[in-house]
């Protein structure tokens, strides 16, 4: 059957002639994988495991010092105790941005689904998420302009009020999540968007026809159905968060140290990448727990 | 209640754009320490024209990210059609694979890569930098083209089998050209992810060599003139222009079949 369709089609002259005898699938189905796998093998997986091995040395290798292997550098959490602190700070800044976007993005996605239609809600869903396919760095440095001494804010604060103090809150925790939330917000609109498109009007005209408030049908319609998308939008924006050096870097300055800033100073202040590495791997692991726990919630969404 | 959800929209995107056209209107201000009230001015553009080392990053970010562009959608295109189109073991744990380098935060990816680099002796510089953005980009070109293989019914290629062709050719003369749209649009989401990428570029760049991010953060931290809200402008205008051209192309919620 196969060698009378070859046949038939060199007769025809319409085919490669080198292509004498098709190869078994499994050949041209590992070629075809190799060099994705092969560079994703050297780029990420390799490096990962590296620095799992590193995480575990008395030093860098790098100069004299002779290196040996250690548990060390995963006790800095108890030696030096400040890095607990800095590590529960990572986590509520993490919490509270999540949460800035999770009530934001929600109320977004609703009006989304039930006050436009159509080209608008197109033209509205593509102008919300084209800022976060932007530059990060250059939306957080945007933030400055706005928040700093006789920024934007300030001169706005003064047309109405010529003679109040500044409000500039640049350098500050709340500069740092507040640029955090801009640059997540997308995310949450999106993903809530997702799980309430599906919502048919009727389910909620008929509950408003049977009288129910708007109160019942945000928590006992609303809420429900959005929550695989408040969830997945949840992980997907505290993940980063606890891991971000450069927000809290420029917008929260003296104040702004987080376990990404203290990695970061390890790698190029500090060159110390043991212990880099030991805290990078512990983000890590609690980055994969979190994977882990919600990682059926995570399935639905990709599947459905 | 219609008219709140409206009003509600339109402050999120005031809240979204605000900052980004104020800085952008601080590059058209004369003043270099950003004082109002507003002179229009054209300096910081034209001082960007004799601005050596952040025309020399510009020039080096857009090199990086048309060489990723090229090889992760290649790469990522000849994995997808692996992924969409046959069955195999363990397919599943090769899709899971691609996920760290989009899920796991660049930070530590970034590190990581420092590390292995260094150790390996591949060192850091350009080389590198590809290396690494490649490897960011390929998981969207598999995710954007394996969307639009959902498109393209697999019988056509069969068709053209019985019909004669080789299974080379029918793809080449068949899928392919379907595919065209979504592969276009996946190199330029790769090209935009490599623009747009800071955190694996600041750990991998030399003093020497640099992108157009890793200049930006080193000027935002030592200090700065509207020329940076100038460069910013551009780089902020080429990346949504990407975007919007890939929205064009790919039409991600389009699931019609093509015949």
């Amino acid at each position: 059957m196969q060698n009378d369709q070859l046949a038939l089609a060199q007769t025809r002259g319409s085919v490669d002639p080198r292509v004498k005898r098709p190869l078994p699938a499994w050949v041209s189905t590992t070629a075809l994988l190799l060099p994705t796998y092969g560079w994703l093998t050297l780029a990420v997986f390799l490096p990962l495991l590296t620095m799992l091995g590193f995480s575990f040395m008395s030093a860098t290798p790098m100069g004299k010092t002779p290196v040996e292997f250690t548990l060390k550098q995963y006790r800095a959490f108890i030696d030096q105790p400040y890095l607990l602190r800095i590590g529960f700070n990572s986590l509520m800044m993490g919490f509270w941005t999540t949460l800035f976007c999770a009530i934001l993005g929600f109320l977004a996605a609703v009006a989304l689904v039930r006050a436009t239609v159509g080209k608008a809600r197109e033209a509205l869903l593509v102008l919300i998420l084209l800022p976060f396919w932007t530059n990060g760095l250059v939306r957080v440095f945007s933030w400055t302009m706005v928040l700093r001494e006789n920024g934007f804010l300030d001169n706005i604060l003064h047309m109405v009020a010529p003679d109040a103090g500044s409000i500039s809150i640049l350098y500050t925790r709340y500069a740092v999540v507040l640029g955090l939330v801009h640059g997540y917000l997308p995310y949450m609109i999106l993903t809530c968007y997702i799980a309430l498109v599906t919502i048919d009007d009727a389910i909620i005209e008929a509950a408003a026809s049977l009288g129910a408030r708007w109160w019942t049908i945000l928590y006992k319609i609303l809420i429900p159905m959005a929550a695989p998308g408040l969830i997945s939008g949840a992980v997907l924006i505290f993940i980063p968060v606890i891991g971000s050096f450069m927000e809290p870097r420029i917008l929260g300055g003296r104040v702004g140290v987080t376990m990404g800033t203290v990695i970061e100073d390890q790698f190029t202040q500090a060159f110390n990448w043991p212990l880099g590495a030991s805290l990078s791997f512990t983000l890590l692991a609690v980055v994969l727990a979190i994977f882990a726990t919600f990682s059926g919630v995570l399935r639905g969404r990709t599947a459905g | 209640m219609r008219q709140i959800g409206r009003f509600y929209l339109i402050a999120i995107l005031l809240f979204l754009y605000t900052p980004i056209a104020v800085m952008m209107a601080m590059g058209f201000n004369e003043s270099p320490l950003y004082e109002l009230p507003f002179t229009f001015s054209t300096r910081w553009y034209e001082a960007l024209l004799s601005n050596q080392p952040l025309l020399r990053a510009g020039a080096n970010s857009i090199i990086i990210a048309l060489i990723t562009a090229v090889i992760a959608t290649t790469l990522g295109t000849m994995a997808s059609v692996a992924l969409s189109r046959r069955t195999f073991r363990g397919k599943s744990l090769l899709q899971v694979l691609l996920l760290p380098p989009i899920a796991i935060p660049w930070l530590i990816t970034g590190t990581a890569m420092l590390i292995f680099f260094y150790w390996s002796g591949i060192g850091r510089g350009m080389h590198a930098l590809l290396i690494g953005h490649v490897a960011l980009a390929i998981p969207y070109v598999v995710l954007v083209v394996g969307t639009g293989f959902k498109t393209v019914r697999a019988d056509l290629e069969e068709a053209a089998m019985s019909l004669g062709s080789t299974p080379v050719h029918a793809f080449f003369s068949v899928t392919l050209p379907l595919l065209y749209p979504s592969i276009l649009g996946a190199a330029l989401f790769a090209f935009a992810v490599s623009l747009d990428q800071f955190v694996i570029s600041y750990f991998l760049a030399t003093p020497g060599y640099t992108t157009l991010p890793v200049q930006i953060y080193s000027a935002i931290r030592k200090g700065f003139t509207p020329e940076i809200n100038a460069i910013s402008t551009l780089l902020l205008l080429g990346s949504m222009a990407a975007i919007l051209i890939f929205a064009r192309f790919a039409k991600p919620g389009d699931t019609r079949d093509k015949r």
